[in-house]
């Protein structure tokens, strides 16, 4: 409201010129696009090495002997896109509680997908011997799930304190543009399962 | 210590240090922008220093046939070390820079969208290089071997394997070029975010200066490119510490698909670089002619096209691997391709140019020699495009004569035209005309006596990365040309030095606006104060200072 109070102001004082309004408001939305494209570009490498390795490995295990379908971590982690953006919604509409219900909600989810790929690798390393350097399916398996569950537990992390600080009573409706682009971020990590799904388990196997 | 420097020293002398340290720690601790620039500069300059002192060993090992003032280990790390100091840390460096000193100038902003990030991205920057240099006497390791990186700027696999390079030395080059380029990645976000967002009132898109959207296409090209560059390090770190086979040919892995990932960040950082270089020309060209731009949105078209074909290019650096035909004729046509809309510019320059009332200062005159080495290196480049020249003449010293046509006869040269004519806004002094003209004199006969003479060895067949070679090849006299022109270029850059310090100290007072310009950030005072505006002028056109300076005449009705 008061952006575009402004925004006319200066307009009728420029006489005539044709004034932009003030877009400074984007400038978080634009910053995280901004790393969200060099992340897609820095995740699109380390898919097409997945995919130009794939049936390459010269030893086993082989991805059709060990892998199994994630189903249960993928559920939770595009159901917590669903959950982040209730979170967002609700604390721009100023339900403070709400929000922190559901950004709760989505740590929830996604520390069992985080558990969901722990157990994963777990099973993988113990009990069919396969690390990164066992062959080319392991060098380039471990790389390109680590490096989405590392973003899975920077989003975490982000999503941890958005709902310690909602259940604190510290945010407040005016942190909604900040919380919206966590969530942006978290819809990104998610999109990024999509992919990295498609290609490991159901291209790949 | 404390307890002593009261009884030590006189209060002045306490006060004048306590001043200085004041000082430093206002630079170190600075968000602004224009700190931020000129320590950009400031630093890339100190590696430019350090590079070609390692560029003038190269060139005295080679001097003539079969010396030995180097070793051939030595030679190995001098010329990674020259070409990753120069690209990562003097030519991105300087390029983002006057991005960071002038974009928010340019568009009428206060700072840069983030300045804190802004601030991060240039110590991760300059951390980065220290780390590389650190090498020198940290890269030995636990095998013993080795001391800076020796892989070449590239670090072609399976050289970079454990079994080839022990030692921490291409570590130190894989970790300091990571570093670097997260500190990269955070100032193109920034330098992005603050083009869309910040402008002032009236900068629509169509009025931006050129030199912005050239900073806004490489800022959106780095956010493309250099990931992949930061993907491949970390497989390549995997590799070398946990035992993975990415690279690794023996357990199926791919040497190859280093070269892809490396040039398919390495070929348009040559635009990120080169483009800027483009910006400032197209500034400084037609303040020194009289007249406005020729073709604004051909050359903003253009500019966007290289940035996007460029993409697409960077498989010619392979041309030698064995891609085969299908692949081989594709990169070929789309290299040919990007010299169309490189040329467009070419005409734009000169046709602003033609009948304009030019004026051959400093600037200008790096201008113009710019003009004629950015053609040859744009000759070569088409040259080298047609994969059986290319095949012929790959990995000899033609394509390092063409590439140094690129980075010194033309990036090297617009930064110089850039620091005579913006000197003055950041100091408020103007450079010396005398030593300006000394400097661009000696440095055209010197670059053009190194690199001119440097085709002739590549299309006699002398190959690149050598560290010596026998006298019956008749590289001889070719060479020691060669080495001729270097010196003349070390007198050159002294000379600026010295202009520079005179200058700083001495030098005539510039006034706002010592060149008669027409993009903001000659509206301000010179040096700018830290807000940069006490008013934001409202932007009417392409000119906003001609409209500020001639309210009769606005250039609004003429676009």
């Amino acid at each position: 409201m008061s952006a575009s109070s402004v925004s006319s102001a200066v307009g009728g004082t420029g006489g005539g010129a044709a004034l932009a309004p003030p877009r400074t408001q984007w400038k978080g939305r634009i910053g995280i696009l901004g790393l969200i494209v060099a992340e897609i570009s820095l995740f699109a490498v380390f898919v097409v090495a997945y995919l130009f390795y794939i049936g390459k490995s010269v030893n086993g295990p082989y991805p059709a002997e060990v892998l199994e379908l994630p189903v249960v971590g993928t559920v939770c982690l595009l159901s917590s896109s669903l959950s982040v953006a209730l979170g967002a919604g609700a604390l721009k509409r100023g339900h403070v509680g709400l929000s922190g219900i559901w950004l709760l909600a989505t740590v929830a989810l996604g520390a069992t997908f985080l558990a969901g790929t722990a157990k994963e690798w777990y099973r993988l390393i113990y009990s069919h011997g396969l690390t990164i350097g066992t062959n080319l399916f392991g060098t380039t398996f471990y790389p390109l799930v680590g490096l989405h569950a590392s973003h899975v537990i920077i989003g975490l992390f982000m999503l941890g304190l958005c709902s310690v600080l909602a259940w604190a009573g510290a945010l407040r409706s005016v942190h909604g543009e900040r919380v919206e682009i966590v969530s942006w971020y978290w819809h990104f990590v998610d999109a990024v399962w999509v992919v990295v799904f498609t290609v490991v388990y159901v291209i790949g196997r | 210590m404390s307890v002593l420097t009261p009884t030590m020293t006189s209060p002045e002398a306490a006060g004048a240090r306590r001043a200085l340290l004041e000082r430093l720690h206002d630079w170190v601790v600075t968000v602004d922008h224009k700190r931020l620039g000129i320590m950009y500069v400031v630093a890339g300059f100190g590696f430019l220093v350090i590079a070609g002192a390692e560029a003038t060993m190269m060139r005295v090992q080679l001097a003539w046939p079969g010396l030995h003032v180097v070793s051939p280990e030595t030679f190995n790390r001098l010329f990674t070390m020259h070409g990753t100091t120069m690209v990562f840390l003097f030519g991105i460096p300087v390029v983002f820079g006057f991005g960071n000193y002038l974009v928010p100038l340019m568009i009428g902003a206060r700072d840069l969208a983030f300045p804190r990030l802004n601030a991060f991205g240039f110590w991760a920057f300059l951390f980065g290089g220290l780390l590389l240099h650190f090498s020198v006497i940290g890269g030995d390791g636990l095998y013993g071997a080795g001391s800076a990186p020796a892989v070449g700027w590239f670090a072609y696999a399976p050289l970079t394997g454990r079994a080839f390079t022990p030692g921490n030395a291409t570590d130190y080059w894989n970790l300091s070029i990571l570093v670097t380029g997260i500190g990269t990645i955070a100032t193109a976000v920034n330098l992005v975010t603050t083009t869309l967002t910040m402008r002032g009132p009236g900068m629509t898109l169509g009025r931006l200066p050129i030199f912005v959207w050239v900073m806004l296409t490489v800022s959106a090209m780095t956010l493309v490119i250099l990931p992949p560059l930061s993907a491949a390090q970390i497989m390549l770190l995997l590799d070398r510490y946990l035992g993975a086979h990415f690279f690794d040919t023996q357990a199926g892995g791919s040497a190859v698909m280093w070269q892809h990932f490396f040039w398919f960040f390495g070929h348009p950082e040559v635009y990120v670089l080169m483009l800027p270089g483009f910006g400032f020309v197209s500034e400084i060209i037609p303040v020194f002619s009289r007249k406005v731009i020729f073709g604004y949105a051909t050359i903003v078209a253009a500019t966007v096209s290289i940035g996007a074909v460029s993409l697409s290019v960077w498989a010619h650096h392979m041309f030698a691997v064995g891609m085969g035909a299908p692949l081989n004729s594709f990169f070929a046509l789309s290299t040919m391709l990007i010299a169309v809309p490189t040329g467009i510019k070419i005409f734009n320059w000169l046709a602003t140019m033609y009948g304009g009332s030019l004026r051959f200062e400093t600037p200008m005159l790096f201008c113009c020699a710019f003009l004629f080495q950015f053609l040859c290196a744009g000759l070569t480049g088409v040259m080298l495009g047609v994969a059986p020249f290319n095949w012929q003449l790959t990995d000899t010293y033609f394509v390092v004569a063409h590439f140094h046509f690129v980075l010194v006869g033309s990036l090297l040269f617009t930064i110089f035209a850039a620091i005579y004519y913006w000197f003055p806004k950041v100091t408020g002094r103007m450079l010396s005309e005398r030593l300006g003209r000394w400097h661009f004199w000696l440095l055209v006969i010197g670059f053009n006596m190194t690199f001119i003479t440097m085709h002739g060895q590549g299309v006699l067949g002398m190959p690149r990365r050598i560290y010596t070679y026998q006298a019956d090849r008749g590289w001889e006299i070719w060479n020691l040309v060669t080495t001729l022109g270097v010196p003349l270029q070390i007198v050159a850059v002294l000379l600026f030095v010295v202009n520079v310090i005179v200058s700083l100290r001495s030098g005539q007072r510039a006034g706002d606006d010592p060149w008669d310009a027409w993009t903001l950030e000659w509206a301000t005072t010179s040096p700018p104060p830290p807000y940069n505006f006490e008013t934001v002028p409202v932007t009417t056109s392409r000119r906003p200072l001609w409209d500020l300076k001639h309210p009769d005449d606005p250039d609004g009705p003429h676009e």
